[in-house]
């Protein structure tokens, strides 16, 4: 169960991975594609997974990562 | 009220520039300018300014950069070899375009030299060591009551253009005391929207040299600059003539030189010669024009300065081939003498 | 279901993109300094000063006043910046080659005489906007343009370290080295670089960070093999931690 998900700039990204690195539930891949610079940019292949730790955010060198988390309503 | 008192130049210098509203003095002890340091260590902190001792004359200068940044009147000093250290500062103020006064009481050299006065940096001072075109404001004092007043004027001139204004005077006029009446001036700073102050209320401010793109940005610059020259050349030079209107050979000299200069000229006129000095107070810009329009009337123009001949290209430009030009000059810090120079011209008849 | 948005980019970092390499540790610092703009709410009244190096253009991405440094000389210019307005907050930010080559007498005396400001020092043991030559912290052995055998300690001595270098000194307050190779040591860098500026705000004295940092293009590396480097070898040389932490002002 999602409990956030990453939004990626992707013309922003640069292509440096170190997101798919820092991220703790292996979710972030480079893609194939290019973005319109011609460098591949990281992309969630998973969001069902994502628990909004930010630490692809964090780790992120040009802020190309914005970070929502899910706020589950009151039952 | 005004009174006259006995003052040492370089004293009576960093007296005027406490009063012409200097807040922020940096400097580094170097012979023979060391009474201005201890001076403005003694009275800045009693009069709300800053006196910083920094670690060497390229500190200083870098200090002056940061202070000018953020929009104060402030200013450093130093001697020959303190102002070779300067060059790369005073580069860079001038392309950020900030108003500072820097004083270069001149000494022997080159090199370490030697500490007597000397006018062997007038290349320095107003071709520019440091890279790229620029120019400085270059003024010449010619006795302890210059010193005082030039350097309220270096300020105004500073703020005015937002340029580099250089005071060039030497070790004699540095060490020397006469009488001298303080001024007393209004100081009204212009306002430094461009200054870095915390931008609140307003965009951030960029104070900076750097402009990567030749064509879009750093040639537009550079015009901006030489157009600000241009300005400068137009309306700020000055020269003193003395006993010039009948004059048929005119000496050219400054500072301490023209001193001697006009002891040899008054000499002279007693014996009936009829000689007079042309004196400029501004080194750079050069009262080109005025120098000019004098050399239509003599026969000969003598240059005396302490160097191997440097204000003598100058000289040459400004008269342009109406008169023959000759030169003067005592080296490493030695002084010419009245005498000499006396017989010089007697030998022009 | 709502989202939150609880992770964006700062307001005093500004919109466009760096001219940074990818990977490179300077958009990492330059994001965590103005976090902690915003968080303090010192925007507005912060100065930075720029050095000479792939930072030099710092002042198009930190969304405050800016002024520019000759090489090295960035803390004698944040002293005369700061001497002129005390109550503004000053950065000094400068790389191996300003702090630590050209601009150590400038370095060593604005930290000994306890000028209230901040210095970040970006340690990436090599010059990147040059082309890659060997700096200061330059490890043994290691390959840079101008040490294309390696850096031969018998020939050019061993790297420097800031941080104990400027302990030695009595006026600074706060000394402290961190990297910004991984989330867990980012985030300690953002620590201690806001404990830094706090110190400032509160009039404390001297504050300086030392930051190891990656050049992926010069150390000729992909950006996550960089960031392993620092840790394999350039922290051993370069302990992170704090050398200095004083309560009160000095």
């Amino acid at each position: 169960m999602a409990r956030g998900r990453p939004e990626i700039d992707i013309d922003r990204c640069k292509g440096c991975a170190l997101c798919t690195e820092a991220c703790p539930q292996k979710i972030l891949e480079m893609s194939i594609e290019t973005n319109n610079q011609g460098n591949s940019y990281s992309q969630c292949i998973d969001e069902s997974k994502c628990t909004a730790c930010t630490m692809c955010a964090v780790q992120c060198p040009d802020s190309a990562i914005q970070i929502y988390r899910i706020v589950q309503e009151a039952k | 009220m005004s009174k006259t008192v006995l003052m040492k130049g370089n004293e009576a210098l960093a007296e005027a520039a406490i009063r012409a509203g200097c807040t922020h003095y940096f400097g580094y002890p170097i012979t023979p300018q060391n009474e201005i340091p201890a001076y403005m260590a003694k009275e800045m902190p009693g009069r709300g300014g800053c006196f910083l001792q920094a670690e060497s004359e390229v500190a200083a200068i870098n200090m002056v950069f940061g202070a000018s940044g953020a929009g104060a009147r402030t200013m450093t000093s130093t001697s020959s070899p303190g102002m070779s250290l300067k060059q790369e500062g005073l580069s860079y103020l001038a392309g950020a375009e900030l108003p500072c006064v820097v004083v270069n009481m001149m000494r022997g050299g080159p090199g370490l030299g030697g500490i007597a006065g000397s006018q062997a940096d007038y290349f320095q001072a107003t071709r520019g060591g440091g890279n790229g075109d620029y120019r400085s404001i270059v003024l010449a004092p010619g006795n302890v009551q210059e010193l005082a007043d030039l350097t309220v004027d270096a300020f105004e001139l500073a703020d005015k253009y937002r340029m580099v204004v250089t005071i060039l005077g030497d070790g004699y006029l540095g060490q020397m005391s006469e009488p001298v009446i303080l001024p007393e001036p209004k100081v009204n700073p212009p306002a430094k929207p461009w200054a870095v102050s915390g931008n609140k209320g307003r965009k951030p401010n960029q104070v900076m040299s750097l402009r990567l793109t030749p064509e879009d940005y750093l040639e537009k610059h550079n015009i901006h600059l030489q157009e600000l020259y241009s300005n400068v050349e137009d309306k700020e030079p000055r020269a003193e003539q003395f006993l010039c209107d009948d004059a048929e050979f005119i000496i050219v000299s400054y500072g301490t030189s023209s001193r001697i200069v006009r002891k040899a000229v008054k000499q002279l006129r007693e014996e009936g010669i009829k000689v007079g000095l042309f004196r400029p107070i501004t080194l750079w810009p050069y009262p080109m024009k005025e120098l000019n329009e004098l050399s239509k009337k003599v026969q000969k123009v003598l240059t005396v300065e302490m160097s191997a001949g440097q204000m003598l290209e100058d000289v040459k430009v400004a008269v342009n081939g109406l008169a023959e030009v000759d030169f003067y000059g005592r080296l490493g810090g030695a002084v010419p003498e009245s005498a000499e120079i006396i017989n010089i011209i007697k030998g022009y008849r | 279901m709502e989202e939150k948005l609880v992770y964006t980019k700062p307001e005093s970092l500004t919109e466009g993109k760096t001219h940074y390499c990818p990977g490179c540790g300077h958009g990492i610092i330059h994001k965590l300094i103005a976090e902690i703009m915003d968080e303090m709410d010192i925007r507005e009244e912060t100065i930075v000063v720029a050095p000479v190096g792939c930072s030099v253009l710092i002042y198009n991405y930190l969304n405050a006043d800016g002024i520019e440094s000759a090489h090295g000389r960035a803390p004698a210019v944040a002293t005369g910046v700061k001497r002129v307005h005390p109550d503004k907050i000053v950065i000094s930010y400068q790389g191996d080659g300003d702090l630590l080559a050209i601009g150590t007498g400038e370095t060593i005396h604005a930290a000994n005489r306890g000028e209230n400001i901040t210095v970040i020092f970006v340690n990436n043991a090599i010059y990147g906007m040059t082309g890659g030559q060997m700096a200061p912290t330059t490890m043994p052995d290691q390959i840079t343009k101008t040490t294309p055998y390696g850096r031969d300690v018998a020939d050019v001595g061993y790297p420097i370290r800031a941080c104990e270098m400027i302990n030695t000194l009595a006026a600074p307050v706060y000394i402290e080295r961190t990297s910004i190779h991984d989330v867990k040591n980012i985030r300690k860098t953002k620590k201690a670089i806001k404990k830094a500026l706090t110190n400032q705000k509160e009039g404390k004295g001297y504050s300086f960070v030392e930051v190891l940092s990656t050049c992926p293009t010069n150390w000729g590396v992909n950006p996550v093999t960089a960031a392993k480097w620092v840790e394999t070898a350039m922290m051993p040389y370069y302990p992170l931690g704090v050398f200095r932490e004083e309560k009160e002002k000095v």
